[in-house]
């Protein structure tokens, strides 16, 4: 690649300028986003964050490999070795109704016969199974509710500004009522209505979450449009006589919204962190659905003797708590990168 | 500051109205057999009974006529008593603890206010400690170590804290035990010479002069306060640090340095004061937001609170219940939301003199 120099009077303002070197991917992605994945590796806290997300991908990506189901056509179902109540602990030998054996597993142990590799919950649920395959429910979770939330946001969010006036007001004061109560509760008494309905599959605390969980999105895009209204550009589109509805998809949303949208793909770890808890309260999936929450609930039967039967919770807790947190560091660097007023304060 | 609190206290009736259609709104979903837990607490025998009862309390008139009843109840036309009326208090029959939605309120929030109370001060003050330190110390020891926890502390679910607090502190070292009481002194409490002045437990126990109950109670809560606080410390922290150390670096503080305070004075006296702005705001939520965390908390720790009566009712289906406690919920917080949005009107004079 060839360094441009300029070749400018200005003396100083060209050594500034030949000094840095613009790499191949920078050309590619252009200098905003360019920026904004340089955070991802700029800080420690952000790389662990990246390694941890990318961990996670990959986990979700192979889980037929690492933890291969009983019956390929329904794979979220967890494998049960058995019925009795009391859980076993890490390494017991696997007895009833064996999945296959994974491809890796003789060549690394050397073993013919599969275990559970982190032990048994309540009921003999293979704890390694449920931690592999609900790493695809968080993202499947998490990634749907993420993108109905921030369309909905946009939408709404983008009508409230754009019209201005009493249908502003109207949003608004719907955002207020719904935002009364606290996120939790709101969620789960939808989802205590909706499940008879429904029924227990993911769908009643999704369809929750998506109701409640737009408030913040559409508040954000609102301010943000509002902000970028009173910009010249904008001004400039309307003097040359551009439509209004023009002005607001093609100049103004395209301005605003780079930031939330960001952001709002690092919200998958809260979304998942709030549907692990309805879970653990036993409101959405089928007793034996591989999540996080459901294995976490399990131990509820055991407080007494947790001493014993420590791997019930601190597998399945040790996974959410990373996953939470790689998306947490990310959001952090990035926030640092989008938003630089709040450079180096959090 | 006048047009602020007015416009503010417009907005209430908004919102109580707006809450009640959303709570209504979800009401529907249920067929006229369920919603008449409503008004009586029957199970309906005969088909005959059951189309009755629909015709009597109009479970299939129009929508606003079932939304007036819903609010204002109706009047019995035999006894010429009040049936059903959330207006009034009755929130319906709670089918899962056999007993009016509104007792069940009755007995299981004192437990929440007391356990709340006992969190508030440690959340906040703990809190706002560990900021300053932080800030003071930047880039510092402690400062790592703050952020360390701060970003550990979000990720952390309270339930997953909660099991792992109750695995350390109770199945290993048998410290705290979850629950409300031990059960020698549930007998106590429930005696009759042990008098309910306020319903909320430590402060009856301390003005009937049972210390040992007192501390039992203590004992009890201990967990479930470190719980609902540790998330709380985590956000006030951050903000509490990122306010104090944007105030720091104001050049009134460098005039208090030169004319030559002691550090002491110069956080305590200058700056510490005008970083408190936001988190203001951001306690007074949190205080608020301890409705929805005590939902996971009271259940982890199986204490006898509203939350997790809410959590059981959901669990079990009993929407009735369920509705009943987010109607109640609603009423305390629109109130709770305007106490702290006012009293954020005094602290700040970008408000005040708007």
């Amino acid at each position: 690649m060839t360094v441009v120099n300029p070749t400018g009077d200005n003396e100083l303002l060209g050594d500034a300028v030949a000094m840095r070197k613009i790499g191949r991917l920078e050309r590619a992605l252009g200098p905003d986003n360019y920026r904004v994945v340089q955070g991802l590796f700029k800080t420690p806290a952000a790389v662990i964050g990246t390694f941890l997300i990318t961990f996670f991908v990959l986990i979700a990506a192979f889980a037929p490999l690492l933890a291969p189901p009983l019956n390929p056509n329904d794979p979220y179902d967890i494998p049960r070795d058995g019925f009795k109540a009391e859980p076993k602990p890490p390494g017991t030998e696997w007895k009833v109704r064996q999945p296959p054996l994974p491809v890796w597993w003789k060549a690394v142990t050397g073993k013919d016969n599969w275990v559970h590799i982190m032990g048994t919950s309540e009921g003999q649920y293979d704890i390694w199974y449920g931690v592999v395959w609900g790493t695809r429910t968080a993202f499947r979770t998490g990634l749907t509710v993420v993108i109905a939330t921030v369309l909905i946001g946009i939408i709404i969010g983008s009508i409230s500004a754009y019209y201005g006036g009493w249908v502003d007001n109207v949003l608004m004061r719907i955002v207020d009522v719904l935002y009364v109560l606290p996120f939790l509760m709101a969620t789960l008494i939808l989802a205590a209505v909706l499940t008879p309905i429904l029924g227990r599959t993911l769908l009643p605390a999704m369809v929750a979450f998506i109701v409640f969980g737009w408030l913040g999105y559409a508040r954000v895009i609102r301010s943000d449009i509002l902000s970028v209204k009173q910009r010249d550009f904008v001004l400039a589109a309307q003097v040359i006589g551009v439509q209004d509805s023009r002005i607001l998809l093609r100049h103004i949303i395209p301005n605003a919204i780079f930031p939330t949208l960001v952001l709002a793909s690092l919200g998958i770890g809260d979304v998942v962190l709030s549907f692990a808890a309805l879970s653990f309260l036993g409101i959405g999936t089928a007793l034996g659905y591989a999540d996080w929450g459901q294995i976490l609930s399990f131990a509820r039967n055991w407080i007494t003797s947790l001493n014993t039967y420590w791997y019930i919770i601190v597998y399945p807790g040790v996974t959410l708590v990373l996953y939470v947190m790689g998306f947490n560091l990310v959001g952090d660097a990035l926030r640092d990168v989008l938003d630089p007023r709040l450079r180096g304060k959090v | 500051m006048t047009t602020y609190i007015i416009r503010r206290l417009l907005l209430v009736p908004v919102l109580l109205f707006g809450v009640s259609i959303l709570i209504f709104g979800m009401l529907q979903f249920l067929g006229p057999v369920e919603r008449a837990s409503l008004y009586v607490h029957d199970d309906f025998k005969s088909e005959n009974q059951l189309n009755a009862a629909i015709k009597k309390y109009c479970l299939d008139c129009p929508i606003y006529v079932q939304y007036k009843n819903w609010l204002l109840g109706t009047i019995d036309s035999v006894s010429g008593e009040r049936v059903g009326g959330i207006l009034y208090g009755n929130f319906g029959w709670s089918k899962t603890s056999s007993q009016p939605v509104v007792e069940l309120i009755k007995h299981r929030f004192p437990n929440t206010v007391d356990l709340a109370l006992w969190a508030i001060g440690p959340i906040i003050f703990i809190g706002i400690w560990l900021g300053v330190q932080a800030a003071v110390h930047h880039n510092g020891i402690i400062d790592q170590a703050a952020r360390i926890f701060s970003i550990v502390g979000t990720s952390f679910p309270t339930f997953v804290f909660g099991l792992l607090v109750l695995m350390i502190f109770y199945a290993n070292l048998q410290w705290f035990p979850p629950g409300r009481l031990t059960d020698t002194y549930n007998q106590v409490v429930r005696s009759d010479s042990f008098h309910n002045y306020t319903t909320l437990l430590t402060i009856d126990a301390l003005l009937n002069g049972r210390f040992d109950v007192f501390l039992d109670a203590l004992r009890h809560m201990f967990l479930p306060v470190l719980t609902l606080s540790y998330l709380s410390w985590a956000t006030i922290l951050r903000v509490t640090r990122g306010s104090m150390l944007e105030t720091l670096r104001q050049e009134y503080v460098t005039t208090a340095r030169a004319k030559g305070l002691s550090e002491r004075d110069v956080i305590n006296k200058h700056a510490r004061p005008n970083a408190m702005l936001p988190v203001v705001t951001l306690a007074g939520f949190t205080v608020v937001g301890l409705m929805g965390g005590v939902i996971i908390t009271e259940t982890v720790f199986n204490y006898p609170g509203i939350g997790a009566a809410a959590a059981t009712a959901s669990v079990q289906l009993d929407v009735i219940t369920v509705l009943g406690f987010a109607m109640f919920n609603g009423l305390i917080l629109i109130v709770a939301n305007l106490v702290v949005d006012v009293l954020y009107g005094f602290v700040d004079p970008r408000v005040r003199l708007s």
